[in-house]
């Protein structure tokens, strides 16, 4: 029992619950919600810190006891997860201040922002798999109200199909917690693994494997299932789109993997088959994307594709190097993701646009801009020092282990041809003649460049403090292979 | 009983699948509240039809399963949230934009 678990859900709670109350003063509402986001970013480091030391930390909702109350599980993944989450919406945050505009923060763009925190770090933390839907659905009516928020055509266009595509595979989710109990008869998830062990997998529950693989598929954007993101997520400004790249589809990947390792791991040769596929033709797909297209947003928006092909292509082959390099990979591109959209949200605040056709010639003024974006632009790639390198490495290395060559080999080139497309935005956007835009000395760029900056540090940090993170990374990694570390933690206080 | 149950859901995600594939905003709103009708009775058929006490300590067993009708409660709560916004921005969208086809809110510019 620990109630440290739950402060990263309650504190962006209590925070949003306060700020409705005073949603026209502007200045309140940045304060606040900047301070709850640093305590929040404290709390997680305490909390990754408790998990080190101590092991599973869990806690059983209203003294409960564990299979039958709710229950909060923080294990090494679930708490570096909460983490990241909270230090990629603090940046976002004060990236915010200066670009969402002052009508935006009137109408309750903060509470909802602090919701939307709610949702994502409950899913990340929740050891229920009914909780988890219920968190999957505070993120999203959050992330309905962020995308929408604004009422340009282009959003409320978007928003109808965003919101249709998840209304239906909120009701799958539905249908599949339904079949999964009418199947284990609990909802406790590491009853549910136990239970699953006890009965050896029949054919039934592969079938419930794959759609869960349906349901998170379409949160976190895999292959048949990405046909909604880039439309919908063109549409938000920059710190909105940097949230939901970096975060929502993070979610997805999370609950994947959770479901994966946790629960079906007993008949691999058809699931994790079937994942494994899915995982390189999303990468192939994303690349085809990234490469395809010539504006900056939608080259990033594939991007995502491609690092979720990647980190699941890892989670599929199951041995600890790979599950490892996912790990290590998932939180790198939360860093980066973010980053390289806030960047790209700079560009568009100089420029007025996101066509590359109409930009050239940005790093004779903005060198600082220019120089980010080309180191960012490494990280995502995976040069080393940086951080994309040693989780990309290590989910190889796991591929190659595995003996699954053509995945490993598929893993490879898409991280040239991930460097090429951003180096396109590089060339295209910062090199050449300098030209005047209309935006130019309206917008803040000093202001907008500090967020990134953090960012790229961190992941900077990340690469080159490999050693000193390693071991937290392994423990998750370990949790992850060994369901019943994490069964004994949950069942036998 | 079950069987009865199976059928009507099955009627329910039919007739909901069709809603969902017409072009009027408002028939696919109606589709998703049916969808969301068919996944509740979904939940709890699927935690077996049992005649029982209440569960509560003192009653005298079998008791039925409370889980699956906690479960529909939280579920028909949240689809009704998501309904009401669905409305409201399916409301707005048409003022703004002037139809309720979703044809005509395709966005595709292709690739300038």
């Amino acid at each position: 029992m620990n109630n440290l678990i739950i402060l990263p859900i309650l504190i962006p709670f209590v925070t949003a619950a306060i700020l409705i109350f005073f949603h026209k003063k502007i200045r309140i509402q940045r304060w606040l919600s900047a301070l709850s986001s640093i305590a929040t970013i404290f709390v997680a480091l305490v909390l990754v810190q408790k998990v080190h030391t101590d092991g599973i930390q869990s806690l059983n909702i209203s003294s409960w006891d564990a299979p039958f109350g709710i229950t909060l599980v923080s294990d090494m993944l679930s708490a570096l997860l909460v983490l990241t989450t909270s230090v990629v919406a603090f940046v976002c945050l004060i990236y915010s201040f200066k670009s969402i505009g002052a009508e935006r923060e009137k109408f309750y763009y903060y509470p909802v922002f602090n919701f939307l925190i709610v949702g994502v770090n409950g899913a990340f933390t929740t050891g229920d798999i009914f909780n988890l839907f219920v968190f999957f659905e505070v993120m999203l009516m959050s992330s309905y109200v962020l995308l929408v928020l604004g009422g340009t055509k282009i959003q409320l266009r978007e928003s109808i199909k965003y919101l249709l595509v998840n209304v239906i595979s909120s009701a799958l989710f539905v249908i599949t917690v339904a079949y999964l109990y009418s199947v284990v008869g609990t909802l406790n998830m590491a009853h549910i693994s136990q239970r699953i062990a006890e009965i050896g997998q029949p054919g039934i529950l592969s079938v419930i494997a794959v759609l869960f693989l349906i349901v998170f598929g379409l949160k976190g954007a895999i292959f048949p299932l990405y046909f909604w993101m880039p439309g919908s997520y063109y549409a938000p400004p920059a710190p909105v789109l940097a949230l939901f790249g970096a975060l929502l589809t993070k979610v997805g990947v999370y609950s994947i993997t959770r479901t994966y390792t946790l629960f079906f791991y007993h008949d691999q040769g058809f699931t994790h088959e079937l994942l494994q596929l899915l995982a390189i033709v999303s990468i192939i797909a994303g690349v085809i994307g990234a490469i395809a297209y010539w504006d900056m947003k939608k080259i990033i928006i594939y991007n995502i594709i491609v690092a979720v092909g990647v980190i699941l292509y890892g989670v599929s082959v199951m041995n600890i190097d790979a599950l490892t390099g996912s790990i290590f990979y998932l939180i790198h591109d939360m860093i980066i993701k973010a980053a390289l959209f806030l960047l790209v949200g700079t560009i568009i605040a100089i420029t007025g646009t996101s066509n590359l056709k109409k930009v050239s010639g940005l790093i004779k003024r903005y060198p600082g801009l220019g120089w980010t974006f080309f180191i960012s632009a490494l990280a995502l790639a995976g040069i080393p020092p940086l951080s994309g390198f040693i989780g990309k490495l290590l989910i190889v290395q796991g591929g190659f282990e595995g003996s699954s060559y053509v995945g490993a080999g598929v893993v490879l080139m898409s991280s040239l041809l991930v460097l090429f497309s951003v180096m396109k935005i590089f060339i295209n956007g910062f090199w050449g003649v300098h030209r005047a835009y209309e935006n130019e000395d309206k917008a803040p760029v000093k202001w907008l460049l500090i967020s990134p900056v953090i960012l790229v540090i961190l992941s900077a940090l990340y690469g080159i403090g490999t050693e000193a993170i390693l071991p937290y990374i392994s423990q998750a990694a370990e949790t992850l292979a060994n369901p019943s570390i994490y069964i004994d933690a949950v069942l036998k206080e | 009983m079950e069987i009865v149950m199976a059928i009507v859901i099955g009627i329910l995600f039919m007739t909901a699948t069709y809603l969902m594939l017409s072009k009027s905003l408002l028939r696919i709103i109606v589709g998703t509240g049916l969808l969301s009708h068919g996944a509740h009775l979904l939940i709890l058929t699927m935690g077996g039809l049992k005649r029982g006490a209440a569960p509560l300590l003192g009653e005298q067993g079998p008791y039925t399963d409370p889980l699956p009708q906690a479960l529909i409660l939280t579920a028909i709560v949240i689809s009704f949230g998501v309904t009401a916004f669905f409305l409201v921005l399916a409301y707005r969208a048409y003022k703004e934009l002037g139809t309720d086809n979703i044809e005509k809110m395709r966005g595709n510019r292709g690739n300038e």
